[in-house]
């Protein structure tokens, strides 16, 4: 096409920042050691190469290093805290609580407790996409081990309050897990200034390589422990068994030093950004919601519905260079858009047709402004094709119209 | 997924996208599909009374690339056909024209009720007895 590619799909995955690829190469060929071979200097190389990301990763969420677990992703993170919980804690109860919005590694991890014989409590969230704290408290039984409730949302970057559920979880005695894959490394995130006691996060989220990721656990006050998942060598204090993924450690050390060091000039200026495009659409064409809480939100994303266009159709438009994602899920095989859209309260219809606009750290005004420009046409043109528009214009009540099913 | 050039080419480049006048004699109106299902497909015929052919066809879809190309392509079949030529359109025609994938096929299976919708309203404006139903999916 020759087009210059505009990648606004940063909540899908991030590109790995060149620096993180420099500090990883070393790990391939030159030293190959592995971490846990404790005779020789390649292992002592590979080891120290992990205590230093372990470090930095540690810093960068402000808890002891001894409490990071790797993983290959925040997927087996949220896994091993639930299931790990969950039989660990056997004695003590059965009952977990989440929410309808939670990422689905959380969601058919506890759907997998269920069918182990566990109780598991989805709670609702409000019209801006947070969960109602006295119906958290009011969900807890002395049966309840664990409570997951994401930081922020991979689809609408609503951000919950942490610090309020970490209250009542202490108040009653109940562990408190996160699946926080969307802020950490973009926004401070510090479980114990919260009382979160363990936190699923993964590196290509923030700038560093895929098939790596972490669990923090809490080690202290309380001690925490999870039953692991995989066995084998007894490697991370036992909890996480297998060889660990040096270069991909080093990577995610790697990002989170740089992390630490730029998220807040990221963030302001991905907000600014966000603000820009945000604004431009929603003032150029009517009939477009911004979805999820605008004031307890992620910097860099915003979520909008341009009704009477679905999304997949609107993404057509522009896809050749530019890359969102959509809430609408006609790329599947089932009808069902978006459970996270759908659980704030939205139609069906407008969880169809909204757009997720996640930008990132190499996104620049250049991109942003292309954007603005080429989703108002495709809107627009859509909405002339739109027979629901036109019905819309005439004043026809849609909602009163007997759709057939198909 | 990588779209058919002729599907990207009717999504690109719509054909016979308008309205008719839905309460004239010799037109018809299909009306199909639902909001919550991410696709409506209105598809409109305008029919000779005297020699049962369609002269215009238009369409106007809410939906996905495949669901407005399907119906893009429908109405370029419909023009010109007689009624009972434009019943005989079967779904997969339109698979096969488009190469649409197989989670797509839904959107054919739409266009072709609609082009039944559109004849049916059309016959029961001039008191013919349609023998089919439409298909429910």
């Amino acid at each position: 096409m020759g087009q210059r590619l505009i990648y606004l799909d940063n909540n899908a995955t991030t590109p790995t920042d060149p620096r993180v690829v420099d500090a990883m190469i070393p790990y391939f060929y030159e030293n190959p050691g592995n971490a846990a071979s404790r005779n020789h200097p390649f292992g002592w190389k590979a080891e120290g190469a992990v205590d230093t990301a372990r470090n930095q990763i540690a810093d960068l969420i402000a808890v002891d290093e001894r409490e990071i677990i790797f993983t290959s992703g925040a997927t087996e993170s949220d896994n091993l805290a639930i299931k790990g919980v969950f039989e660990m804690y056997q004695r003590k109860g059965n009952h977990i609580i989440t929410a309808k919005t939670e990422h689905k590694a959380v969601l058919d991890a506890c759907a997998k407790v269920e069918k182990m014989g566990g109780q598991v409590t989805y709670l609702d969230v409000d019209r801006l996409g947070r969960i109602r704290l006295e119906e958290l408290e009011a969900a807890i039984t002395d049966k309840t081990v664990l409570v997951s409730i994401m930081w922020a949302n991979n689809e609408t970057g609503v951000i919950q309050d942490m610090k309020a559920i970490g209250d009542i979880c202490a108040k009653h005695g109940v562990l408190f897990m996160s699946d926080a894959t969307q802020i950490v490394g973009k926004l401070p995130c510090h479980p114990k200034e919260v009382g979160v006691h363990l936190m699923a996060f993964t590196s290509h989220k923030m700038y560093g390589p895929k098939g790596v990721g972490a669990l923090f656990v809490n080690r202290k006050n309380p001690r925490v422990k999870v039953t692991s998942q995989m066995d084998g060598g007894g490697h991370e204090r036992g909890m996480r068994s297998g060889t660990l993924n040096v270069p991909g450690i080093v990577g995610f050390g790697e990002a989170a030093r740089i992390a630490k060091e730029e998220m807040h000039q990221d963030a302001e200026r991905l907000s600014k950004l966000r603000d820009k495009l945000q604004h431009a659409l929603c003032s150029m064409l009517e009939e477009s919601y911004v979805n999820g809480d605008q004031e307890h939100r992620m910097p860099h994303v915003t979520n909008i519905s341009f009704k009477h266009v679905e999304g997949e159709g609107l993404m057509m438009t522009f896809n050749q260079n530019i890359a969102v994602s959509s809430g609408s899920a006609c790329t599947s095989a089932s009808l069902e858009p978006s459970y996270v859209l759908v659980a704030l309260g939205l139609g069906d219809d407008l969880a169809h047709s909204s757009l997720r606009f996640s930008l990132g750290r190499f996104t620049t005004e250049e991109d942003i402004d292309e954007t603005i420009a080429k989703v108002a046409e495709g809107v627009n043109h859509m909405r002339d094709l739109s027979p629901i528009w036109e019905m819309y214009k005439e004043g026809v009540d849609i909602d009163a119209i007997e759709w057939s099913e198909h | 997924m990588a779209y058919s050039e002729k599907l990207l080419d009717h999504f690109k480049n719509p054909r016979n996208v308008g309205t008719l006048d839905k309460s004239s004699e010799n037109v018809g109106t299909g009306l199909v599909g639902a909001p919550e299902c991410g696709d409506v497909m209105r598809l409109q015929i305008e029919v000779d009374p005297t020699t049962q052919k369609i002269t215009q066809a238009k369409f106007k879809t809410f939906g996905c690339g495949s669901a407005i190309a399907s119906s893009s392509l429908a109405t370029e079949w419909l023009k010109g056909k007689t009624v009972d030529e434009a019943l005989a359109i079967d779904n997969m025609a339109i698979v096969e024209e488009l190469a649409l994938p197989p989670v797509k096929i839904h959107c054919s299976v739409l266009a072709e009720d609609a082009i039944k919708g559109a004849i049916k309203d059309y016959q029961q404006k001039h008191g013919v007895q349609t023998v089919e139903t439409i298909a429910v999916h």
